[in-house]
């Protein structure tokens, strides 16, 4: 009988019914908490993809089908300037991307492996660059790049965003290039590798995955900037997209363009959800498994 | 084919002196084995020869040559990570190969040496793999390829078998023995392991705090080591120690210490005060109560088939480890004990753990010469 007491006391075990159930209500709440966040997440993208297709009036019923009327995205199309920002875009993201992963990664290279007694101040100095919000160098980068004549260029953009893309893709490879193994490394200079084909042959492929998210983000951030492309740039065809788009104008000066506004924005967000579909993949998998004890 | 010779060589982090003045010759074609307790600063005396960190003072020479200003890649060594190291994203071939690619050397002339290289380490049908897709013991041979196809005076390893599994361990073990037979290049290896350091070296340099505790064969640092710390380090089961007090200023001093151990022995160097003893677990045999060197309490008896360890515990509380060979003393389990051993099995230490000779431990010495002479 004290036995049995003891038992009860201590284990108190339910029946196996009730723990199947209990752990049933705890997948259903997982389940509804996961749908909560992705109608908080995607459901603004869908708004702005239904809104995009309605006309006129229909705007302001609410239905949550879209129209399926494409009048807003061929009007669009036939505009030369937002095809032009377009153009303009791409051009200031894609070489902000490719300036600030060739020189973030030979300046990572260099803080993460070579050691040389500036690095601390090196590494802090990139670190305090990217802290500075943008309004505090706009005034001064006004001046830069009057001086330099860039002003109303595309390229102007390019030199202003690499103001923040360098620091962070530099400060995310150090980081990363200073887990690579070691003994790696090694084996390199045992081979006879020189600093720059170590980079080249050995570093350069295992590092797809890193490159391609710290690329992404470079690309992100210099694709959807406003504040310098909005100060920087004067006339209608040197714009890019975000400015473009909200410098939008209506047929007449009562008419706010709300649907050609969304169709605008889908069409900008669709390279970018493209590429990290791309992309996700590279930088889910671990290329570097192999190296070592594994 | 080369030798290796350091001259006082010292490496230091700061104020943190890792090595500190090691002086070492190494003859052509010599297989030397550096150990120590982690930490101990053998991994990082191994890259000091390999050139892959710099020397904060002191020589490095290979060959007679002075190298200690030479790039890593100019010294005509390889080196065998513990990681292995493969180029993961390269395959096998191109691991083995890389090495002559970037030397320049034409695709064709890479092609042959890299299948002889394979060949001889039977990893041939493996070329076209990826390094993720081997085992471990096909990456280690991976490793050791691409450090032979270089064809270099000394061959470095650091700890190389440490990632293996035992059964495997033994195995490669034997093929690196082979391998040094076969090829005779010079060799210098690291590891934790006192059995690889045993079976596989000509000489071992027992390392301790970044200074050179002994250098010698594996039977002189076994018979005679000439500290304490050696002494532990080499066997196993270790060695076992107790403390004792020294009485006596002639020649011919009492020596009393736990478990009712008293001895007289002739030995100079010490004066009276502490000291310790100690004899190896397989040196000692099981005797009744009251006889022996020493007493104690036979706790426990692990039986591993081929031999047998016992356990006995001194009045001090420390544990004595015995080997025995025969059937295991399972009826003395829980007795007091007798721990019987030879004189000239007993090692004495005075207090900075220096070994003393007394005249027995000649007797012993002269027994290790003649059985190494007859190698």
């Amino acid at each position: 009988m004290a036995d049995v007491a003891i038992r009860s006391a201590t284990t108190r075990r339910r029946s196996s019914a009730s723990y199947r159930f209990w752990r049933r209500v705890r997948q259903g709440f997982l389940g509804l908490a996961v749908l909560v966040v992705l109608v908080y997440v995607l459901f603004p993208y869908y708004w702005a993809i239904v809104s995009s297709t309605k006309q006129g009036a229909e705007l302001y019923q609410n239905a949550f089908v879209p129209a399926l009327n494409f009048t807003y995205y061929r009007s669009l199309f036939e505009n030369p300037v937002f095809l032009g920002s377009l153009v303009n875009s791409t051009f200031v993201a894609v070489s902000t991307t490719a300036i600030s992963l060739i020189l973030g990664l030979s300046a990572a290279y260099a803080l993460g492996r070579i050691d040389f007694p500036q690095r601390r101040f090196v590494l802090m100095a990139i670190l305090m660059i990217s802290i500075f919000p943008q309004v505090v160098v706009l005034s001064g980068m006004f001046e830069l790049i009057n001086w330099l004549g860039l002003y109303n260029r595309p390229s102007a953009l390019v030199v202003t965003y690499l103001l923040a893309t360098v620091p962070f893709t530099t400060w995310i490879l150090t980081t990363f290039i200073r887990e690579f193994p070691r003994e790696l490394e090694e084996a390199a200079i045992i081979d006879g590798c020189s600093h720059f084909r170590i980079l080249m042959k050995i570093l350069l492929p295992l590092m797809g995955p890193s490159l391609a998210s710290t690329g992404i983000l470079a690309f992100i951030l210099s694709w959807n900037e406003f504040l310098f492309a909005l100060t920087f740039i004067l006339t209608d065809a040197n714009r890019t997209v975000p400015v473009a788009i909200g410098l939008l104008g209506g047929s007449s000066r009562y008419e706010y363009p709300f649907g050609q506004i969304m169709a605008a924005s889908v069409t900008v967000t669709l390279p970018l959800i493209i590429l990290v579909l791309i992309f996700q993949r590279r930088i889910v998998s671990g290329l570097t498994a192999g190296a070592i004890k594994g | 084919m080369a030798s290796v010779t350091l001259k006082s060589v010292s490496k230091s982090y700061g104020t943190n002196a890792v090595i500190r003045g090691v002086d070492l010759d190494i003859k052509d074609g010599e297989f030397v084995v550096f150990v120590g307790p982690s930490g101990c600063g053998k991994s990082t005396l191994l890259r000091l020869v390999a050139g892959l960190i710099p020397v904060s003072s002191g020589v490095v020479a290979i060959d007679g040559e002075d190298v200690t200003d030479v790039p890593a890649s100019k010294r005509g060594i390889a080196f065998v990570f513990q990681s292995y190291a493969l180029y993961p994203h390269m395959s096998v071939a191109r691991n083995i190969g890389f090495a002559l690619e970037t030397l320049g050397i034409g695709r064709d002339a890479i092609r042959t040496k890299v299948r002889d290289v394979a060949k001889m380490l039977k990893v041939d049908h493996l070329l076209d793999r990826r390094p993720r897709e081997l085992s471990g013991g096909q990456r280690q041979r991976v490793a050791i390829g691409r450090a032979l196809v270089r064809k270099p005076d000394v061959f470095l390893f650091d700890e190389p078998l440490s990632n293996l599994d035992s059964d495997l361990r033994m195995e490669m073990r034997v093929e690196i023995a082979k391998l040094h037979a076969d090829i005779g290049t010079t060799m210098i290896y690291v590891t934790h392991d006192q059995a690889e350091a045993m079976t596989l070296a000509d000489r071992i340099v027992v390392l301790n705090h970044g200074l050179i505790e002994q250098v010698g064969t594996p039977q002189e640092l076994y018979h005679t080591p000439d500290s304490r710390f050696v002494a532990g380090f080499i066997g196993s089961p270790r060695m076992n120690f107790a403390p004792v007090s020294v009485e006596g200023a002639g020649e011919t001093k009492h020596l009393s210490g736990p478990g009712g151990f008293a001895i007289d022995l002739a030995f100079s160097g010490q004066g009276a005060g502490a000291a310790s003893i100690g004899v190896r677990p397989e040196a000692i045999a099981i005797t009744g109560e009251g006889e022996g060197r020493l007493s104690g309490l036979l706790e426990r008896i692990e039986d591993l088939g081929h031999e047998h360890f016992a356990y006995a515990r001194l009045a001090d509380d420390s544990v004595w480890v015995v080997r025995v060979a025969g059937r295991p003393p399972l009826e003395l389990k829980g007795r007091m004990v007798g721990l019987a051993f030879r004189d000239a099995d007993l090692f004495v230490f005075d207090g900075d753990g220096r070994r003393l000779d007394h005249h027995e431990s000649h007797e012993r010495a002269s027994a290790a010469q003649f059985r190494e002479a007859r190698r």
